[in-house]
């Protein structure tokens, strides 16, 4: 027989491939053998690794096993009336989009890459360009089915054993493994966008055009340049989105309007040499960015491929930064304090030259998940590649981020503080306690966790 | 060759599971079976939800030899023809407690041989009446040659390429067509994480193969096809010389 237990010895990193850690892969096709693997206790502990694109280290487990999900794959059932399906955790959104919007169905949310499963999902708890309006992915699921550390596997949802089901949206899998989801998908008339594309020439207009339009579209989001400064500061193009229905197709279209053809993949295949993302370059290629945006407000019909992932088409572009890989800053700001906090943040930036080739913001509602990222107001995504100094100035950050009242999104975190972790994340306790109850010998463990010293607590003897 | 209505035997392994899908898409109505029929279950409820075509699954016990009959006759009913057959059952097992303890080595032969006759004599002798169909037979590159690494489960799939070649000879006159595919290491539960592996080839890729060759009506398919000359040069070395590899 295959050893189950005994796992590929192999380096591990996530999307930003930072940090590097070694540790054992196992990739089980049937979900009783994972629960062998549990019982056998031959690794001190496990993780379950969806398509590793959380960027920092939240899907590695250097000291155990690393469970790759890939192969727990199948649809196990799809009500045609109600939109909902269940699966098993590693299918992924572009599974999802390529089986059911030819049938009419949407993800009610979608991270900005389809290249993500449904278990990563739920685990992070993710939001789309639509958390504004209709919240994140744990909103849409009706059930969990999650293998515990004592081998048990349990179903649970906002009715049946709802702390598991909380702790477990946006839990980061460190409640257990979870194996199936069902979750409702919204219907759609095509598989197009109407999308409006409006400049803003400072950040008070781009907050300004999200407020005026956040009803009116159930997408939003908006390109910053980040290293713009005085008056400039915080200029952006703000990109808003809905479903189109079959009558805003053009004639042509509305023949075949559930259809798109597949876009081609590109491959990046080689390093790009250190010191290309310099803030010379990032500072050309967001000037031309903005330029190249002629118009003031624009409108036009995309298929759903180009509005929601402009960016997979780039396979790996992940290598663009370099061997020493990168980091992606995303903070999430409380609507009261996030004029301030974000014009100090940009200014941050612009002044110390540390500019994001991607920067991008976007209007939050509220969260659901006791871990879950999203709070209501804005949140502020910046690509930083690793470099001398980085560390200090993101420190630097965390410390505005804190005194606003804000937090950093754990998928893409590879450097928090476990205290400025929990600073930011006040339900955490309440998180703790369940986690503390279902995984006591801390079975499930990823380099995360560890860096965050989020473990169980010991009950001690008194004396 | 009419492809219409398929049984799938071992339908829980990576490349049953390939086969299954490509040709959902092409409509053909399946019958999935295989030992753990949970599993089975769910690789037929995907099949339904993704592609939207008719399935039925059951449980299917290789050593369970007097049930082979019953089994193949319900899976015709709720197939309503049977066109063709794959079986794609079989396990690796371990050698070294293989060399050891019979039991574990007839466990290996079972499910790899034994197995595969019992259920292919019901197949045969319904194919052959019918005057028409196919069988694909999964054996394995490990079946050309004996090693010292793996040769209780080499033997028995050399002994099932043998079998398959003489049950083609005896098919080939009622218009049955019997296919052996060989192939090379393939990404599944056999092979992740084992080291010494080289050229491991997808379940989707093997898959694609497998269809293109029965579609040319091949008698020995190896997948992919450069494991051919791979094998050519592994059977061609003296056993003088063989014997002091360590392979």
């Amino acid at each position: 027989m295959n050893e189950p237990s005994s796992g590929l010895e192999q380096t591990l990193s996530g999307w930003g491939r930072y940090p590097l850690l070694s540790g054992h892969l196992y990739r089980p096709e049937k979900v009783s053998t994972f629960t062998e693997t549990l019982a056998s206790k031959h690794h001190a502990s496990v993780l379950a690794r969806g398509f590793g694109r959380s960027y920092g280290d939240a899907a590695v487990n250097p000291s155990g096993l690393t469970v790759l999900t890939e192969r727990l794959n199948r649809m196990l059932h799809f009500d045609e009336r109600t939109g909902l399906l269940h699966c098993e955790a590693g299918v992924t959104i572009e599974e999802i989009l390529e089986v059911f919007v030819p049938r009419g169905w949407f993800p009610a949310v979608t991270p900005g890459t389809k290249f993500v499963t449904v278990g990563g999902a739920v685990a992070f708890d993710v939001h789309g360009k639509n958390h504004h309006q209709d919240g994140a992915f744990g909103r849409y699921v009706q059930g969990i089915k999650v293998v515990l550390a004592s081998g048990e596997s349990v179903w649970c949802s906002q009715q049946e054993n709802s702390d598991l089901f909380w702790a477990t949206v946006g839990g980061m899998g460190l409640t257990g493994l979870i194996t199936e989801v069902e979750f409702s998908l919204r219907p759609i008339q095509t598989a197009y966008i109407k999308n409006r594309s409006i400049k803003a020439r400072n950040l008070d207009e781009a907050i300004a055009l999200f407020e005026e339009y956040q009803t009116e579209y159930k997408y939003s989001v908006a390109w910053i340049d980040c290293l713009a400064s005085g008056n400039a500061l915080g200029r952006s193009i703000l990109g808003f989105g809905d479903h189109a229905d079959l009558s805003d197709l053009p004639v042509a279209q509305q023949s075949d309007p559930l259809n798109v053809s597949p876009k081609r993949r590109l491959k990046v295949s080689f390093d790009l040499p250190e010191g290309l993302l310099n803030p010379f370059t990032i500072r050309s290629f967001n000037a031309l960015y903005f330029a190249k945006q002629l118009g003031q407000d624009i409108r036009s019909i995309v298929d759903y491929d180009s509005f929601f992932y402009p960016l997979d088409f780039l396979w790996d572009w992940n290598r663009l930064y370099g061997k020493r890989g990168f980091v992606q800053y995303q903070c999430a700001i409380p609507q009261e304090t996030s004029r301030e906090a974000l014009t100090q943040i940009l200014q941050l930036c612009s002044e110390k030259g540390w500019g994001s080739f991607l920067a991008v913001l976007k209007q939050l509602g509220a969260q659901e998940g006791w871990l879950s990222f999203p709070m209501p107001g804005y949140t502020l995504a910046l690509d930083m590649p690793v470099r001398p100094g980085l560390w200090e100035f993101l420190e630097q950050l965390d410390q505005l981020v804190i005194q606003y009242g804000g937090r950093l999104y754990l998928a893409k975190d590879a450097r928090l503080s476990a205290a400025t972790f929990r600073a930011m994340y006040p339900k955490f306790p309440q998180w703790l306690e369940v986690k503390t109850k279902v995984d006591p010998e801390n079975r499930f463990t990823s380099a995360l966790s560890q860096r965050l010293q989020i473990e169980p607590v010991r009950v001690t003897a008194k004396a | 060759m009419r492809e219409q209505a398929v049984l799938i035997i071992g339908a829980t392994s990576s490349v049953a599971r390939a086969i299954a899908v490509k040709l959902a898409k092409r409509g053909v109505t399946l019958h999935l079976a295989g030992r753990d029929v949970h599993e089975v279950e769910r690789v037929a409820r995907d099949i339904a939800v993704r592609y939207q075509n008719p399935i039925s699954w059951s449980s299917f016990e290789a050593q369970a030899y007097d049930s082979h009959a019953d089994f193949l006759q319900k899976a015709l009913m709720q197939l309503g023809y049977l066109d063709g057959v794959v079986v794609a059952m079989g396990e690796l097992g371990d050698q070294q407690a293989a060399q050891i303890d019979f039991d574990q080595a007839q466990r290996i032969i079972h499910s790899n041989y034994t197995g595969v006759v019992s259920i292919l004599t019901h197949v045969a002798n319904h194919l052959e009446q019918q005057r028409q169909g196919f069988i694909i037979g999964i054996s394995s590159v490990a079946g050309d040659r004996g090693r010292q690494s793996n040769y209780i489960y080499g033997s028995a799939k050399g002994g099932l390429s043998l079998f398959l070649q003489g049950l083609r000879s005896r098919l080939y006159k009622s218009g049955v067509h019997v296919m052996t595919v060989k192939p090379g290491f393939i990404d599944t539960k056999m092979t992740f994480g084992k080291p010494g592996m080289f050229l491991v080839a997808s379940p989707e890729t093997v898959a694609t193969e497998v269809l293109k060759a029965l579609r040319q009506k091949q008698n020995i398919a190896y997948v992919p096809g450069f494991w051919f000359w791979i094998m050519f040069i592994i059977r061609a070395v003296p056993e003088s010389l063989f014997k002091k590899l360590k392979l």
